[in-house]
C-alpha cells in the first residue's frame, strides 16, 4: 500500500522482463530452436479478420490500451475545473492524435451544435458583427502545426521532483495540424478604423461556457499569426477541444487559447479578468508576480525511456527519444546528457523544427547497462537555451507555478527502470 | 501587420441587444459596471444561500474549493496563501467573474445588486471594509485593492533571456551530478496499473 508509485514502474518493469523472456526464446531460435510464431501457422494467417463494414469510425487497438489520457485527482477540487495528461510517453513523431491529447476545463467540456454557434465581435470596431459557424467557413483559409502547451506543464515540479512519469511531468501539452481563418480576416470584416491607433488596443477574447476563459491579446499579436480554427488534424474539433471553433495562439501559454470561442473585443486596455490577475500570474520570491507572461519559453523532454517507458531490452543499441518546441519559434538543436549535464551530445532532429510547433528528436546509442542520469537540453532559433530547475529558481523562486520549462532529469536504474529526479 | 484590406461582406450587423446580452465584461477603470448596489449585510445572506457550501460561510474555503479571504503579506512565504484581499489587483475582477462565472455550476444566476451585494461581504471578509459598507457603480472606482501594486508585466527578456542565451557547455560542464530528490519519496502519481486494467 505504502508504495503505491512503485505500481507503475514494477509493472512496467515485468513487463520489460518478459520481453527480455521472449528476446531469449529468440535467441534460442537463432541457437536452433525454431520459432514457432514462425513455423506454426497462425489464426489470422488462416481465418479472416474484421470486414470494412465494422468500424465506421475507429479507436487503436485493444492492445494500445496504455496510450490514454490520465488524471491526478489531488491536483484539483473538482474534475470540472480541471487537467488530464497527453500519454506522451508512448507518442513518436510530433502530431498528437485528438483522442488522447490532453483537456483542460474550467467549466467542463460543453456541447455546442454548429447550428447553435454564434460568434460576435464588438467594441471599437466600425461596425460589430455576429457570424454564424457557416459564414466561417467562407473565409480563406490556412493550415498551420502548433502546440498548445498549459502554462502550468511541469508546475507541480517547481519545488522537487514530485509525479514519476513523463505524462504527468509533460503531458499539458498537444500539437496538432490547425485549418482555420486569420483573426485579423474576422477584424478586418469588423473594421479597425474606429479603433485609431492600434498600437495601443487589445482584443478581449471568450468562451461560451459558463467559465468563458475571458483574456486580453494586445492587437500586435491578433493581427500577426492568430487563428479561429474549427478543424484540427485533419477532422472537426473534439468537444473537449473546444468543437466547433477555438482559438489558437501559436507560441502563447494555453490558457489563453480559449475554447467554444463566442466573443472578441476590441479595447483600448486590457481587461485584466480573473484569468489573468488571480490565474496564469506567476509569484517571484520577493511576493511581486509577473502578469501577461504570455511565451512558452523553448523546453524539451526525453519521452523515451521515463519512468513509464523503461528500457525492456538490456544493454547494446537504443533509441533515446523526446519532444523539444519553444514559443520563440523553430527549435535548431538539442542536446543530450547521460550523466546529469556534465557532458552533452548533440541529438538528431526528426524533422526540420516548425515554428512554434513540437519536434522530435533522437538520439541513437549504445547502453552499455549501467546507471544514467538523461537529460535534453533544447535551443531555439533565438539563441535561448533550455535553463536547468537551479537556474529558474534562482531568478523566480518556486512559487511561479506557471512557466516552469526546466531541464528534466531520469535516473535509469541498471534494471531498466527509470525516475524521476533531481541533481545538484 | 496592416489589415487584409477588402471586406467579403460576411456576417451581419450586431444589434444592441445583442452586445448587451454578452459583453458583460468590467474593466479595471469600472467602465461595463451597470447601476446597482449592495451592502455588507445582504452580501452575506446571499454569500450564505449561493456560495458558501463551497467557499465557507467566511469566504476562507471548504476543503479544496478556493479560499477568498485571508493570506495578507504571504505572498514571500514558502507556501503563499493567494486570495482575493492578499493578491487580487483589482476589485473589477471580482464583481466580474462572480458575475459571469459564479456560482459554479449556475452561472449568470446573479443580479447586479445581489453581485454588489457579494463582493461588499467578500471585502468585508478580507477586513477590506467595515460591516455598514455599501459597494455601487457609484463608488466602486474609489476602491483601491490591496495587492494592487504587486504585479510587474513580464519581464523575462531583460531578466532572463540574455543570460541563458548563446553556445552551452557541452565536456566538463560540472563537477559532479549526485541525485539530491526522487520523486518516488513522495509517493502521489495515479496507480497507472488499474487505469490500464482493460488489457
Amino acid at each position: 500500500m505504502d508504495d503505491a508509485l512503485k505500481a507503475p514502474s514494477r509493472r512496467a518493469f515485468l513487463k520489460g522482463t518478459a520481453a527480455v523472456a521472449a528476446g531469449s526464446v529468440a535467441g534460442a531460435a537463432a541457437a536452433g530452436t525454431p520459432d514457432p510464431l514462425i513455423t506454426e501457422v497462425q489464426d489470422w494467417a488462416s481465418a479472416t479478420g474484421a470486414g470494412v463494414d465494422e468500424t465506421p469510425y475507429g479507436l487503436p487497438i485493444r492492445f494500445e490500451a496504455d496510450v490514454v489520457r490520465r488524471n491526478v485527482e489531488w491536483l484539483t477540487a473538482s474534475p470540472i475545473s480541471s487537467i488530464n495528461f497527453t500519454p506522451i510517453h508512448a507518442l513518436d513523431g510530433t502530431i498528437t492524435p485528438q483522442g488522447c491529447a490532453f483537456e483542460r476545463h474550467h467549466s467542463g467540456a460543453i456541447e455546442l451544435a454548429k447550428e447553435d454557434y454564434r460568434l460576435m465581435i464588438n467594441g471599437l470596431v466600425d461596425t460589430p458583427l455576429v457570424f454564424t459557424y457557416e459564414d466561417l467557413e467562407r473565409f480563406p483559409r490556412e493550415n498551420h502545426v502548433y502546440f498548445c502547451e498549459c502554462a502550468a506543464n511541469t508546475g507541480m515540479e517547481w519545488a522537487g521532483a514530485q509525479l514519476n512519469g513523463v505524462q504527468f511531468t509533460h503531458g499539458m501539452i498537444h500539437n496538432m495540424e490547425y485549418t482555420g481563418v486569420p483573426l485579423r480576416a474576422l477584424l478586418n470584416e469588423a473594421g479597425l478604423d474606429a479603433a485609431g491607433d492600434l498600437s495601443d488596443k487589445w482584443v478581449y477574447v471568450e468562451g461560451a461556457d459558463a467559465s468563458s476563459n475571458g483574456r486580453s491579446i494586445p492587437m500586435e499579436k491578433a493581427l500577426d499569426d492568430v487563428l479561429v480554427a474549427f478543424k484540427a488534424n485533419g477532422e472537426a474539433l473534439r468537444m473537449e477541444h473546444g468543437y466547433p471553433v477555438r482559438l489558437v495562439v501559436p507560441g502563447w501559454e494555453g490558457n489563453m487559447w480559449v475554447k467554444w470561442l463566442r466573443r472578441i473585443e476590441v479595447t483600448d486596455m486590457a481587461v485584466e479578468s480573473r484569468e489573468e490577475t488571480s490565474k496564469y500570474t506567476d509569484v517571484l520570491e520577493d511576493g511581486t508576480a509577473r502578469k501577461w507572461t504570455w511565451v512558452m519559453d523553448a523546453k524539451s523532454v526525453i519521452t523515451s525511456p521515463s519512468p513509464q517507458s523503461p528500457i525492456t531490452h538490456g544493454p547494446g543499441p537504443m533509441v533515446i527519444s523526446g519532444l523539444a518546441w519553444s514559443g520563440h519559434g523553430k527549435i535548431t538543436r538539442v542536446d543530450v546528457s547521460k550523466d546529469g549535464g556534465i557532458t552533452w551530445e548533440t541529438a538528431r532532429l526528426g524533422k526540420q523544427g516548425d515554428t512554434k510547433a513540437l519536434t522530435r528528436f533522437y538520439l541513437d546509442t549504445e547502453w552499455d547497462g549501467s546507471d544514467m542520469l538523461l537529460q535534453a537540453r533544447a535551443m531555439d532559433e533565438t539563441g535561448y537555451v533550455q535553463p536547468t530547475k537551479a537556474q529558474l529558481r534562482e531568478q523566480r523562486g518556486e512559487n511561479s507555478v506557471y512557466h516552469n520549462n526546466c531541464i528534466q532529469t531520469w535516473h535509469i536504474k541498471p534494471n531498466g527502470e527509470a525516475e524521476n529526479v533531481e541533481v545538484s | 501587420p496592416a489589415l487584409a484590406g477588402d471586406k467579403l461582406g460576411l456576417g451581419r450587423e450586431a444589434l444592441p441587444e445583442e452586445i448587451a446580452a454578452w459583453d458583460v465584461d468590467v474593466l479595471p477603470d469600472g467602465r461595463g459596471l451597470p447601476e446597482g448596489r449592495g451592502d455588507v449585510f445582504t452580501g452575506e445572506e446571499v454569500f450564505a444561500a449561493a456560495c458558501a457550501s463551497c467557499h465557507g460561510d467566511f469566504a476562507e474555503g471548504v476543503d479544496n474549493w478556493p479560499v477568498l479571504a485571508g493570506g495578507f503579506d504571504t505572498l514571500d512565504d514558502k507556501d503563499p496563501v493567494k486570495t482575493v484581499g492578499s493578491y487580487w489587483p483589482y476589485l473589477s475582477t471580482v464583481w466580474d467573474y462572480v458575475h459571469r462565472s459564479m456560482p459554479f455550476g449556475a452561472a449568470q444566476t446573479l443580479s447586479a445588486d445581489e453581485t454588489y451585494a457579494i463582493v461588499a461581504y467578500i471585502l468585508y471578509s478580507n477586513d477590506l471594509v467595515d460591516d455598514d459598507f455599501e459597494l455601487s457603480h457609484e463608488n466602486f472606482a474609489e476602491f483601491t485593492m490591496y495587492n494592487a501594486d504587486g504585479f510587474i508585466i513580464d519581464d523575462r527578456a531583460e531578466t532572463e533571456y540574455a543570460i541563458w542565451s548563446g553556445e552551452p557547455c557541452m565536456t566538463n560542464c560540472k563537477d559532479s551530478a549526485e541525485i539530491t530528490m526522487r520523486a518516488s519519496v513522495l509517493d502521489v502519481t495515479p496507480d497507472v496499473e488499474e487505469d490500464s486494467a482493460s488489457d
